[in-house]
Protein backbone atom coordinates (compact mmCIF):
# COMPACT_ATOMS: atom_id res chain seq x y z
CA UNK A 1 0.00 0.00 0.00
CA UNK A 2 1.19 3.45 -0.84
CA UNK A 3 0.15 7.05 -0.30
CA UNK A 4 0.47 9.21 -3.36
CA UNK A 5 0.81 12.77 -2.11
CA UNK A 6 0.69 15.58 -4.63
CA UNK A 7 1.11 19.35 -4.26
CA UNK A 8 -0.91 21.02 -7.01
CA UNK A 9 -2.15 24.39 -8.12
CA UNK A 10 -5.45 25.15 -6.35
CA UNK A 11 -7.48 25.67 -9.51
CA UNK A 12 -6.51 22.18 -10.79
CA UNK A 13 -8.34 20.32 -8.02
CA UNK A 14 -11.52 19.50 -9.92
CA UNK A 15 -9.62 18.24 -12.99
CA UNK A 16 -7.46 16.01 -10.80
CA UNK A 17 -10.49 14.67 -8.99
CA UNK A 18 -12.21 13.89 -12.30
CA UNK A 19 -9.10 12.10 -13.61
CA UNK A 20 -8.79 9.99 -10.45
CA UNK A 21 -12.47 9.10 -10.49
CA UNK A 22 -11.97 8.11 -14.12
CA UNK A 23 -9.42 5.44 -13.16
CA UNK A 24 -11.55 4.11 -10.33
CA UNK A 25 -10.10 5.96 -7.36
CA UNK A 26 -12.95 6.95 -5.06
CA UNK A 27 -11.62 9.00 -2.17
CA UNK A 28 -8.89 11.46 -1.48
CA UNK A 29 -7.95 14.01 1.18
CA UNK A 30 -7.30 17.67 0.37
CA UNK A 31 -5.44 20.17 2.55
CA UNK A 32 -4.80 23.86 1.91
CA UNK A 33 -1.09 24.46 2.26
CA UNK A 34 1.51 27.12 1.51
CA UNK A 35 4.98 26.61 0.20
CA UNK A 36 7.65 27.62 -2.21
CA UNK A 37 9.76 25.90 -4.82
CA UNK A 38 11.11 27.17 -8.09
CA UNK A 39 8.09 29.37 -8.60
CA UNK A 40 8.89 32.75 -7.13
CA UNK A 41 6.43 34.60 -4.91
CA UNK A 42 5.12 38.06 -5.56
CA UNK A 43 5.24 41.51 -4.03
CA UNK A 44 2.26 43.09 -2.30
CA UNK A 45 2.16 46.85 -1.76
CA UNK A 46 0.05 48.49 0.94
CA UNK A 47 0.65 52.24 0.70
CA UNK A 48 4.34 52.56 1.53
CA UNK A 49 4.82 49.01 2.81
CA UNK A 50 6.07 46.45 0.30
CA UNK A 51 5.91 42.82 1.34
CA UNK A 52 7.53 39.90 -0.49
CA UNK A 53 5.08 37.01 -0.35
CA UNK A 54 7.29 33.95 -0.76
CA UNK A 55 4.87 31.26 0.30
CA UNK A 56 2.22 30.60 -2.28
CA UNK A 57 -1.09 28.86 -1.67
CA UNK A 58 -1.23 25.28 -2.96
CA UNK A 59 -3.37 22.23 -2.37
CA UNK A 60 -2.02 19.00 -1.00
CA UNK A 61 -3.93 15.88 -2.05
CA UNK A 62 -3.36 12.47 -0.56
CA UNK A 63 -4.57 9.22 -2.09
CA UNK A 64 -4.05 5.82 -0.46
CA UNK A 65 -3.90 3.00 -3.04
CA UNK A 66 -2.65 -0.51 -3.56
CA UNK A 67 0.96 -0.60 -4.72
CA UNK A 68 0.09 -1.82 -8.23
CA UNK A 69 -2.12 1.23 -8.83
CA UNK A 70 0.54 3.83 -8.05
CA UNK A 71 1.72 4.28 -11.63
CA UNK A 72 -1.82 4.82 -12.90
CA UNK A 73 -2.56 7.35 -10.17
CA UNK A 74 0.62 9.29 -10.87
CA UNK A 75 -0.29 9.32 -14.55
CA UNK A 76 -3.78 10.63 -13.84
CA UNK A 77 -2.57 13.39 -11.50
CA UNK A 78 0.25 14.43 -13.80
CA UNK A 79 -2.04 14.55 -16.80
CA UNK A 80 -4.68 16.62 -15.05
CA UNK A 81 -2.53 19.01 -13.01
CA UNK A 82 0.02 19.92 -15.64
CA UNK A 83 -0.01 23.41 -17.16
CA UNK A 84 3.62 23.40 -18.30
CA UNK A 85 4.39 26.45 -16.18
CA UNK A 86 6.71 26.64 -13.19
CA UNK A 87 4.70 25.96 -10.04
CA UNK A 88 2.66 22.97 -11.24
CA UNK A 89 3.73 21.08 -8.13
CA UNK A 90 5.28 17.76 -7.16
CA UNK A 91 4.25 14.19 -6.38
CA UNK A 92 5.70 12.09 -3.57
CA UNK A 93 4.96 8.42 -2.92
CA UNK A 94 5.49 6.69 0.38
CA UNK A 95 4.69 3.41 2.01
CA UNK A 96 1.82 2.75 4.41
CA UNK A 97 2.44 0.34 7.28
CA UNK A 98 -1.17 -0.24 8.13
CA UNK A 99 -4.70 0.85 7.19
CA UNK A 100 -7.96 0.50 9.15
CA UNK A 101 -11.53 1.45 8.16
CA UNK A 102 -12.99 2.88 11.36
CA UNK A 103 -16.63 1.93 10.71
CA UNK A 104 -16.07 -1.78 10.03
CA UNK A 105 -12.67 -2.51 11.44
CA UNK A 106 -11.49 -3.84 8.03
CA UNK A 107 -7.74 -3.64 7.61
CA UNK A 108 -5.12 -3.01 4.92
CA UNK A 109 -6.22 -3.67 1.31
CA UNK A 110 -9.85 -4.09 2.36
CA UNK A 111 -9.76 -0.75 4.10
CA UNK A 112 -8.61 1.23 1.05
CA UNK B 1 -21.42 81.88 5.52
CA UNK B 2 -24.35 83.96 4.57
CA UNK B 3 -24.03 87.37 3.06
CA UNK B 4 -26.46 89.73 4.62
CA UNK B 5 -25.94 92.68 2.40
CA UNK B 6 -29.63 93.53 2.47
CA UNK B 7 -29.27 94.62 6.06
CA UNK B 8 -26.71 97.18 5.03
CA UNK B 9 -28.62 98.33 2.01
CA UNK B 10 -31.42 99.25 4.36
CA UNK B 11 -29.10 100.68 6.97
CA UNK B 12 -29.28 104.39 6.13
CA UNK B 13 -33.06 104.39 6.44
CA UNK B 14 -32.88 102.48 9.69
CA UNK B 15 -30.28 104.86 11.01
CA UNK B 16 -32.45 107.88 10.46
CA UNK B 17 -35.36 106.19 12.15
CA UNK B 18 -33.47 104.95 15.17
CA UNK B 19 -30.74 107.46 15.78
CA UNK B 20 -32.00 108.24 19.22
CA UNK B 21 -32.51 104.66 20.31
CA UNK B 22 -29.50 102.95 18.72
CA UNK B 23 -29.07 100.29 21.44
CA UNK B 24 -32.43 98.85 20.38
CA UNK B 25 -30.56 97.04 17.60
CA UNK B 26 -29.01 94.73 20.12
CA UNK B 27 -32.30 93.74 21.64
CA UNK B 28 -33.54 91.60 18.73
CA UNK B 29 -33.44 87.99 19.81
CA UNK B 30 -31.94 85.69 17.16
CA UNK B 31 -34.48 83.39 15.56
CA UNK B 32 -34.25 79.60 15.75
CA UNK B 33 -35.28 77.95 12.50
CA UNK B 34 -36.76 74.44 12.40
CA UNK B 35 -35.00 73.60 9.14
CA UNK B 36 -31.60 74.56 10.54
CA UNK B 37 -32.27 72.56 13.69
CA UNK B 38 -33.26 69.49 11.68
CA UNK B 39 -30.18 69.73 9.51
CA UNK B 40 -27.86 70.10 12.49
CA UNK B 41 -29.33 67.08 14.28
CA UNK B 42 -28.86 65.11 11.06
CA UNK B 43 -25.31 66.38 10.62
CA UNK B 44 -24.53 65.37 14.19
CA UNK B 45 -25.40 61.71 13.66
CA UNK B 46 -23.55 61.79 10.34
CA UNK B 47 -20.38 62.75 12.20
CA UNK B 48 -21.07 59.99 14.74
CA UNK B 49 -21.20 57.49 11.87
CA UNK B 50 -17.80 58.72 10.69
CA UNK B 51 -16.21 57.43 13.90
CA UNK B 52 -18.38 54.42 14.69
CA UNK B 53 -18.40 52.39 12.61
CA UNK B 54 -16.65 54.36 9.81
CA UNK B 55 -13.22 55.06 11.24
CA UNK B 56 -13.30 51.87 13.34
CA UNK B 57 -13.76 49.74 10.20
CA UNK B 58 -11.35 51.80 8.12
CA UNK B 59 -8.64 51.28 10.73
CA UNK B 60 -9.78 47.78 11.72
CA UNK B 61 -9.43 46.45 8.20
CA UNK B 62 -5.85 47.73 8.05
CA UNK B 63 -4.57 45.89 11.12
CA UNK B 64 -3.80 42.19 11.40
CA UNK B 65 -6.74 40.00 12.40
CA UNK B 66 -5.28 39.41 15.88
CA UNK B 67 -5.66 43.13 16.66
CA UNK B 68 -9.04 43.77 15.05
CA UNK B 69 -11.06 43.95 18.26
CA UNK B 70 -8.36 46.02 19.92
CA UNK B 71 -8.80 48.64 17.20
CA UNK B 72 -12.60 48.52 17.33
CA UNK B 73 -12.67 48.69 21.12
CA UNK B 74 -10.24 51.60 21.31
CA UNK B 75 -12.28 53.62 18.82
CA UNK B 76 -15.57 52.81 20.54
CA UNK B 77 -14.12 53.62 23.95
CA UNK B 78 -12.78 56.94 22.68
CA UNK B 79 -16.15 57.96 21.25
CA UNK B 80 -17.92 57.22 24.53
CA UNK B 81 -15.40 58.67 26.97
CA UNK B 82 -14.95 61.89 24.99
CA UNK B 83 -18.71 62.27 24.75
CA UNK B 84 -19.02 62.09 28.52
CA UNK B 85 -16.13 64.48 29.18
CA UNK B 86 -17.61 66.87 26.64
CA UNK B 87 -20.89 67.22 28.52
CA UNK B 88 -19.16 67.37 31.92
CA UNK B 89 -16.72 70.20 31.17
CA UNK B 90 -15.40 69.96 27.62
CA UNK B 91 -18.06 72.08 25.96
CA UNK B 92 -17.67 74.73 28.61
CA UNK B 93 -13.88 74.87 28.35
CA UNK B 94 -14.09 75.09 24.57
CA UNK B 95 -17.04 77.37 23.93
CA UNK B 96 -17.20 79.86 26.77
CA UNK B 97 -15.19 83.05 27.04
CA UNK B 98 -12.80 82.22 29.82
CA UNK B 99 -11.16 84.91 31.87
CA UNK B 100 -7.95 86.85 32.35
CA UNK B 101 -4.72 86.09 30.55
CA UNK B 102 -5.79 82.58 29.51
CA UNK B 103 -9.06 83.65 27.89
CA UNK B 104 -7.52 83.52 24.41
CA UNK B 105 -6.49 79.91 24.93
CA UNK B 106 -9.15 78.20 27.03
CA UNK B 107 -12.69 78.88 28.19
CA UNK B 108 -14.14 78.65 31.66
CA UNK B 109 -16.45 76.41 33.64
CA UNK B 110 -19.59 78.54 33.41
CA UNK B 111 -21.35 75.91 31.28
CA UNK B 112 -19.87 72.84 33.00
CA UNK B 113 -22.43 70.04 33.29
CA UNK B 114 -24.24 71.93 30.50
CA UNK B 115 -25.45 74.44 33.04
CA UNK B 116 -27.97 76.91 31.73
CA UNK B 117 -28.58 75.17 28.41
CA UNK B 118 -32.35 74.94 28.09
CA UNK B 119 -34.21 73.43 25.10
CA UNK B 120 -34.68 76.85 23.53
CA UNK B 121 -31.35 78.45 24.46
CA UNK B 122 -29.98 79.95 21.25
CA UNK B 123 -26.45 79.40 19.96
CA UNK B 124 -24.98 81.71 17.33
CA UNK B 125 -24.53 80.65 13.72
CA UNK B 126 -22.57 82.61 11.13
CA UNK B 127 -25.49 84.87 10.31
CA UNK B 128 -26.67 87.70 12.50
CA UNK B 129 -30.21 87.10 13.68
CA UNK B 130 -30.11 83.34 13.02
CA UNK B 131 -29.57 80.84 15.83
CA UNK B 132 -29.78 77.12 16.45
CA UNK B 133 -30.64 75.52 19.79
CA UNK B 134 -27.48 75.41 21.88
CA UNK B 135 -28.17 71.75 22.66
CA UNK B 136 -27.65 70.73 19.05
CA UNK B 137 -24.47 72.81 18.89
CA UNK B 138 -23.21 70.97 21.98
CA UNK B 139 -23.88 67.59 20.35
CA UNK B 140 -22.49 68.55 16.94
CA UNK B 141 -19.22 69.78 18.43
CA UNK B 142 -19.10 66.75 20.72
CA UNK B 143 -18.84 64.40 17.76
CA UNK B 144 -15.92 66.47 16.44
CA UNK B 145 -14.01 66.10 19.68
CA UNK B 146 -14.59 62.35 19.62
CA UNK B 147 -13.40 61.71 16.07
CA UNK B 148 -10.33 63.88 16.55
CA UNK B 149 -9.21 61.82 19.51
CA UNK B 150 -10.05 58.55 17.76
CA UNK B 151 -7.96 59.45 14.70
CA UNK B 152 -4.80 59.28 16.84
CA UNK B 153 -5.35 55.56 17.45
CA UNK B 154 -4.17 54.63 13.96
CA UNK B 155 -0.61 55.78 14.64
CA UNK B 156 -0.07 53.57 17.68
CA UNK B 157 -2.20 50.65 16.51
CA UNK B 158 -1.34 47.01 17.22
CA UNK B 159 1.07 47.64 20.11
CA UNK B 160 -0.46 49.99 22.66
CA UNK B 161 -2.19 48.61 25.75
CA UNK B 162 -5.85 49.38 26.20
CA UNK B 163 -5.19 50.73 29.69
CA UNK B 164 -2.74 53.23 28.20
CA UNK B 165 -5.33 54.40 25.67
CA UNK B 166 -7.96 54.55 28.42
CA UNK B 167 -5.81 57.02 30.34
CA UNK B 168 -4.39 58.93 27.39
CA UNK B 169 -7.70 59.91 25.82
CA UNK B 170 -9.21 61.88 28.73
CA UNK B 171 -5.88 63.67 29.25
CA UNK B 172 -5.41 64.47 25.58
CA UNK B 173 -8.90 65.75 24.98
CA UNK B 174 -8.62 68.00 28.04
CA UNK B 175 -5.15 69.45 27.60
CA UNK B 176 -4.80 69.47 23.82
CA UNK B 177 -8.14 69.39 22.04
CA UNK B 178 -10.17 71.80 24.14
CA UNK B 179 -7.56 74.59 24.05
CA UNK B 180 -6.97 74.29 20.30
CA UNK B 181 -10.68 74.14 19.49
CA UNK B 182 -11.17 77.18 21.73
CA UNK B 183 -8.33 79.08 20.05
CA UNK B 184 -9.64 78.42 16.54
CA UNK B 185 -13.42 78.32 16.88
CA UNK B 186 -14.50 80.34 19.89
CA UNK B 187 -15.88 83.78 19.10
CA UNK B 188 -18.60 86.02 20.42
CA UNK B 189 -20.83 85.35 17.42
CA UNK B 190 -22.22 87.53 14.66
CA UNK B 191 -25.07 89.05 16.63
CA UNK B 192 -22.84 90.68 19.22
CA UNK B 193 -20.48 92.04 16.58
CA UNK B 194 -23.33 93.12 14.37
CA UNK B 195 -25.06 94.97 17.19
CA UNK B 196 -21.87 96.66 18.37
CA UNK B 197 -20.99 97.67 14.81
CA UNK B 198 -24.40 99.20 14.32
CA UNK B 199 -24.11 101.19 17.51
CA UNK B 200 -20.77 102.49 16.29
CA UNK B 201 -22.22 103.40 12.90
CA UNK B 202 -25.07 105.19 14.59
CA UNK B 203 -22.87 107.17 16.95
CA UNK B 204 -22.82 110.85 16.07
CA UNK B 205 -20.54 112.76 18.40
CA UNK B 206 -16.91 111.91 19.16
CA UNK B 207 -17.61 110.77 22.71
CA UNK B 208 -20.28 108.30 21.66
CA UNK B 209 -18.08 107.08 18.79
CA UNK B 210 -15.17 106.37 21.12
CA UNK B 211 -17.43 104.57 23.53
CA UNK B 212 -19.03 102.51 20.78
CA UNK B 213 -15.61 101.67 19.33
CA UNK B 214 -14.53 100.52 22.75
CA UNK B 215 -17.60 98.31 23.03
CA UNK B 216 -16.97 96.82 19.57
CA UNK B 217 -13.33 96.17 20.43
CA UNK B 218 -14.42 94.38 23.59
CA UNK B 219 -16.77 92.17 21.57
CA UNK B 220 -14.06 91.44 19.00
CA UNK B 221 -11.58 90.66 21.77
CA UNK B 222 -13.90 87.94 23.07
CA UNK B 223 -12.59 85.12 20.93
CA UNK B 224 -9.94 82.43 20.61
CA UNK B 225 -6.36 83.40 19.89
CA UNK B 226 -6.20 81.99 16.37
CA UNK B 227 -9.70 83.14 15.49
CA UNK B 228 -8.67 86.68 16.30
CA UNK B 229 -5.46 86.21 14.34
CA UNK B 230 -7.66 85.82 11.27
CA UNK B 231 -7.01 82.14 10.64
CA UNK B 232 -9.90 80.50 8.81
CA UNK B 233 -10.72 76.83 9.29
CA UNK B 234 -14.21 75.90 8.16
CA UNK B 235 -14.59 72.42 9.60
CA UNK B 236 -11.36 71.57 11.37
CA UNK B 237 -8.19 71.24 9.29
CA UNK B 238 -6.11 72.49 12.20
CA UNK B 239 -8.33 71.55 15.13
CA UNK B 240 -9.09 68.03 13.95
CA UNK B 241 -6.53 66.83 11.43
CA UNK B 242 -3.23 68.58 12.09
CA UNK B 243 -3.96 68.23 15.79
CA UNK B 244 -4.60 64.46 15.73
CA UNK B 245 -1.98 63.83 13.05
CA UNK B 246 0.91 65.31 15.02
CA UNK B 247 -0.34 63.75 18.28
CA UNK B 248 -0.26 60.39 16.49
CA UNK B 249 3.21 61.05 15.09
CA UNK B 250 4.79 61.79 18.47
CA UNK B 251 2.80 58.85 19.83
CA UNK B 252 4.25 56.37 17.35
CA UNK B 253 7.76 57.64 18.12
CA UNK B 254 7.31 57.38 21.90
CA UNK B 255 5.39 54.09 21.89
CA UNK B 256 7.95 52.63 19.50
CA UNK B 257 7.77 50.30 16.54
CA UNK B 258 5.66 47.17 16.44
CA UNK B 259 7.63 43.98 17.06
CA UNK B 260 8.80 42.76 13.67
CA UNK B 261 8.28 46.12 11.92
CA UNK B 262 10.33 46.16 8.74
CA UNK B 263 11.02 42.41 8.99
CA UNK B 264 7.67 40.63 9.17
CA UNK B 265 4.88 41.00 6.68
CA UNK B 266 2.04 43.00 8.25
CA UNK B 267 -0.58 43.18 5.53
CA UNK B 268 -4.06 44.54 6.26
CA UNK B 269 -6.38 41.72 7.27
CA UNK B 270 -9.46 42.98 5.43
CA UNK B 271 -9.35 45.70 2.83
CA UNK B 272 -13.03 44.98 2.28
CA UNK B 273 -13.75 46.50 5.68
CA UNK B 274 -11.37 49.35 4.97
CA UNK B 275 -13.39 50.11 1.85
CA UNK B 276 -16.65 50.07 3.82
CA UNK B 277 -15.08 52.25 6.50
CA UNK B 278 -13.82 54.76 3.94
CA UNK B 279 -17.26 55.02 2.36
CA UNK B 280 -18.89 55.59 5.76
CA UNK B 281 -16.28 58.28 6.45
CA UNK B 282 -17.12 60.00 3.18
CA UNK B 283 -20.85 59.65 3.88
CA UNK B 284 -20.53 61.10 7.37
CA UNK B 285 -18.15 63.83 6.25
CA UNK B 286 -21.05 65.63 4.58
CA UNK B 287 -22.36 66.23 8.10
CA UNK B 288 -18.89 67.23 9.24
CA UNK B 289 -18.24 69.80 6.51
CA UNK B 290 -21.69 70.97 5.44
CA UNK B 291 -22.89 70.83 9.05
CA UNK B 292 -20.10 73.22 9.99
CA UNK B 293 -22.09 75.91 8.22
CA UNK B 294 -24.55 75.60 11.15
CA UNK B 295 -27.44 76.55 8.85
CA UNK B 296 -29.20 74.64 6.08
CA UNK B 297 -28.33 77.37 3.60
CA UNK B 298 -26.17 78.12 0.58
CA UNK B 299 -22.97 77.89 2.55
CA UNK B 300 -23.79 74.33 3.51
CA UNK B 301 -24.34 73.50 -0.14
CA UNK B 302 -20.93 74.94 -1.03
CA UNK B 303 -19.31 72.70 1.59
CA UNK B 304 -21.38 69.71 0.47
CA UNK B 305 -20.35 70.13 -3.15
CA UNK B 306 -16.69 70.59 -2.27
CA UNK B 307 -16.82 67.45 -0.13
CA UNK B 308 -17.76 65.50 -3.26
CA UNK B 309 -15.29 67.12 -5.61
CA UNK B 310 -12.08 67.26 -3.58
CA UNK B 311 -12.56 63.68 -2.36
CA UNK B 312 -12.96 62.21 -5.82
CA UNK B 313 -10.10 64.32 -7.18
CA UNK B 314 -7.75 63.20 -4.42
CA UNK B 315 -8.72 59.53 -4.80
CA UNK B 316 -7.93 59.71 -8.51
CA UNK B 317 -4.76 61.66 -7.90
CA UNK B 318 -3.41 59.11 -5.39
CA UNK B 319 -4.47 56.15 -7.53
CA UNK B 320 -2.86 57.38 -10.74
CA UNK B 321 0.33 58.53 -9.03
CA UNK B 322 0.59 55.11 -7.42
CA UNK B 323 -0.07 53.44 -10.76
CA UNK B 324 2.78 55.43 -12.31
CA UNK B 325 5.24 55.10 -9.42
CA UNK B 326 4.51 51.60 -8.08
CA UNK B 327 3.15 49.94 -11.21
CA UNK B 328 -0.36 49.11 -10.00
CA UNK B 329 -3.46 51.14 -9.12
CA UNK B 330 -4.58 49.82 -5.75
CA UNK B 331 -7.92 49.86 -3.95
CA UNK B 332 -6.15 50.91 -0.75
CA UNK B 333 -4.53 53.74 -2.70
CA UNK B 334 -7.89 54.96 -3.98
CA UNK B 335 -9.55 54.94 -0.56
CA UNK B 336 -6.49 56.46 1.12
CA UNK B 337 -6.67 59.22 -1.45
CA UNK B 338 -10.36 59.71 -0.74
CA UNK B 339 -9.67 60.17 2.97
CA UNK B 340 -6.75 62.51 2.25
CA UNK B 341 -9.06 64.55 0.02
CA UNK B 342 -11.68 64.74 2.74
CA UNK B 343 -9.03 65.91 5.17
CA UNK B 344 -7.63 68.53 2.81
CA UNK B 345 -11.01 69.97 1.90
CA UNK B 346 -12.19 70.14 5.53
CA UNK B 347 -10.80 73.62 6.31
CA UNK B 348 -11.57 74.83 2.78
CA UNK B 349 -15.00 73.29 2.32
CA UNK B 350 -17.05 76.41 2.99
CA UNK B 351 -14.54 78.86 1.53
CA UNK B 352 -13.26 77.41 -1.75
CA UNK B 353 -15.05 77.35 -5.06
CA UNK B 354 -15.75 73.99 -6.72
CA UNK B 355 -12.76 74.17 -9.08
CA UNK B 356 -10.57 75.28 -6.20
CA UNK B 357 -11.64 72.15 -4.33
CA UNK B 358 -10.79 70.04 -7.37
CA UNK B 359 -7.26 71.43 -7.55
CA UNK B 360 -6.85 71.08 -3.78
CA UNK B 361 -7.80 67.39 -4.01
CA UNK B 362 -5.37 66.71 -6.86
CA UNK B 363 -2.49 68.39 -5.02
CA UNK B 364 -3.25 66.70 -1.68
CA UNK B 365 -3.23 63.25 -3.33
CA UNK B 366 0.30 63.66 -4.61
CA UNK B 367 1.71 65.17 -1.41
CA UNK B 368 0.05 62.67 0.96
CA UNK B 369 1.14 59.76 -1.23
CA UNK B 370 4.71 61.06 -1.08
CA UNK B 371 4.60 61.28 2.73
CA UNK B 372 3.02 57.84 3.20
CA UNK B 373 5.57 56.16 0.94
CA UNK B 374 8.89 57.93 0.39
CA UNK B 375 9.09 59.99 3.56
CA UNK B 376 7.84 57.21 5.83
CA UNK B 377 10.21 54.67 4.32
CA UNK B 378 13.15 57.07 4.52
CA UNK B 379 12.74 57.83 8.21
CA UNK B 380 11.33 54.39 9.13
CA UNK B 381 8.85 55.54 11.77
CA UNK B 382 6.03 53.10 12.48
CA UNK B 383 3.00 55.33 12.00
CA UNK B 384 1.03 52.12 11.56
CA UNK B 385 -2.03 53.42 9.71
CA UNK B 386 -0.54 56.67 8.32
CA UNK B 387 -2.31 59.16 10.54
CA UNK B 388 0.56 61.61 10.08
CA UNK B 389 0.86 61.18 6.31
CA UNK B 390 -2.87 61.48 5.67
CA UNK B 391 -4.26 63.67 8.46
CA UNK B 392 -1.40 65.93 9.53
CA UNK B 393 0.01 66.47 6.05
CA UNK B 394 -3.42 66.54 4.40
CA UNK B 395 -4.54 68.99 7.08
CA UNK B 396 -1.56 71.27 6.44
CA UNK B 397 -2.16 71.17 2.68
CA UNK B 398 -5.80 72.02 3.35
CA UNK B 399 -5.13 74.76 5.88
CA UNK B 400 -2.65 76.53 3.63
CA UNK B 401 -4.73 75.81 0.53
CA UNK B 402 -7.71 77.42 2.23
CA UNK B 403 -5.77 80.66 2.57
CA UNK B 404 -5.27 80.69 -1.21
CA UNK B 405 -8.60 79.28 -2.39
CA UNK B 406 -10.77 81.58 -0.29
CA UNK B 407 -9.71 84.31 -2.73
CA UNK B 408 -12.84 85.47 -4.59
CA UNK B 409 -10.71 85.78 -7.74
CA UNK B 410 -10.23 81.99 -7.59
CA UNK B 411 -13.92 81.29 -7.02
CA UNK B 412 -13.69 81.43 -3.23
CA UNK B 413 -16.18 83.10 -0.94
CA UNK B 414 -13.81 85.62 0.60
CA UNK B 415 -13.63 86.15 4.35
CA UNK B 416 -16.75 87.71 5.78
CA UNK B 417 -16.09 90.73 7.96
CA UNK B 418 -18.93 91.13 10.42
CA UNK B 419 -17.92 94.65 11.40
CA UNK B 420 -18.56 95.91 7.88
CA UNK B 421 -21.16 93.30 6.93
CA UNK B 422 -19.50 92.02 3.77
CA UNK B 423 -16.50 90.06 2.54
CA UNK B 424 -13.28 91.81 3.43
CA UNK B 425 -10.77 92.65 0.70
CA UNK B 426 -8.63 89.59 0.10
CA UNK B 427 -5.03 90.01 1.13
CA UNK B 428 -3.10 86.87 0.27
CA UNK B 429 0.00 87.64 2.31
CA UNK B 430 -1.97 88.50 5.45
CA UNK B 431 -4.23 85.47 5.06
CA UNK B 432 -1.31 83.08 4.52
CA UNK B 433 0.49 84.46 7.57
CA UNK B 434 -2.65 83.79 9.63
CA UNK B 435 -2.94 80.29 8.21
CA UNK B 436 0.74 79.53 8.87
CA UNK B 437 0.34 80.80 12.40
CA UNK B 438 -2.59 78.44 12.98
CA UNK B 439 -0.68 75.49 11.50
CA UNK B 440 2.46 76.29 13.49
CA UNK B 441 0.72 76.78 16.82
CA UNK B 442 -1.31 73.60 16.38
CA UNK B 443 1.82 71.60 15.54
CA UNK B 444 3.69 72.99 18.53
CA UNK B 445 0.88 72.82 21.08
CA UNK B 446 -0.26 69.35 20.09
CA UNK B 447 3.20 68.01 19.26
CA UNK B 448 4.83 69.04 22.53
CA UNK B 449 1.73 68.61 24.69
CA UNK B 450 0.94 65.16 23.33
CA UNK B 451 4.53 64.03 23.79
CA UNK B 452 4.31 65.00 27.46
CA UNK B 453 1.00 63.17 27.85
CA UNK B 454 2.29 59.98 26.18
CA UNK B 455 5.23 60.07 28.61
CA UNK B 456 2.95 60.63 31.60
CA UNK B 457 0.82 57.65 30.57
CA UNK B 458 3.95 55.56 30.10
CA UNK B 459 5.04 56.36 33.66
CA UNK B 460 1.64 55.68 35.22
CA UNK B 461 0.39 52.55 33.43
CA UNK B 462 2.98 51.77 30.74
CA UNK B 463 2.35 52.02 27.02
CA UNK B 464 3.39 48.60 25.72
CA UNK B 465 2.19 45.12 26.55
CA UNK B 466 4.73 42.37 27.23
CA UNK B 467 6.36 41.15 24.02
CA UNK B 468 4.61 37.78 24.08
CA UNK B 469 1.26 39.48 24.55
CA UNK B 470 1.90 41.76 21.60
CA UNK B 471 2.83 38.72 19.50
CA UNK B 472 -0.28 36.88 20.58
CA UNK B 473 -2.38 39.91 19.62
CA UNK B 474 -4.15 42.55 21.67
CA UNK B 475 -7.58 40.97 21.06
CA UNK B 476 -6.72 38.08 23.34
CA UNK B 477 -4.28 39.80 25.70
CA UNK B 478 -6.30 42.99 26.28
CA UNK B 479 -9.88 41.91 25.74
CA UNK B 480 -10.00 38.12 26.09
CA UNK B 481 -11.91 37.65 22.84
CA UNK B 482 -11.24 37.10 19.16
CA UNK B 483 -12.73 38.94 16.19
CA UNK B 484 -13.17 35.82 14.14
CA UNK B 485 -13.99 32.32 15.35
CA UNK B 486 -14.00 30.28 12.18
Amino acid sequence: MKIVMAIIKPFKLEEVRDALTGIGIHGLTVTEVKGYGRQKGHTEIYRGAEYAVNFLPKLKIEVAVATDQVKKVIGAITGAAKTGQIGDGKIFVYTIDQAVRIRTGETDADAL
Amino acid sequence: MKFKNWVYAALPALLVATLAIAPAFAADAPKIDKGDTTWMMTATVLVLVMTIPGLALFYGGLVRSKNMLSMLTQVFYTECIVLLIWVLYGYSLTFTGGSGATADFIGGFSKAFLAGIAPDTPAATFSAGVAIPEGVYVMFQMTFAAITAALILGSVAERTKFSAIALFMPLWITFIYFPIAHMVWYWSGPDAIDAAAKVLAAATDAGAKAKAQEALDAVLADGGYLFKAGAIDFAGGTVVHINSGIAGMVGCLIVGKRIGFGRDNMPPHSLTMTMIGCCLLWFGWFGFNAGSNLEAAGGAVVAFLNTFIATAACAMSWMFVEWIVKGKPSMLGAVSGAVAGLVAVTPASGFAGPMGALVLGLVAGVICFFFCTTVKNTFKYDDALDVFGVHCIGGIVGALGTGILVNPALGGTGVFDYTIGKAADYDMAAQMISQLKAVGITLLWSGIGSAILWKVVDIIVGLRPAAEKEREGLDISDHGERAYNM
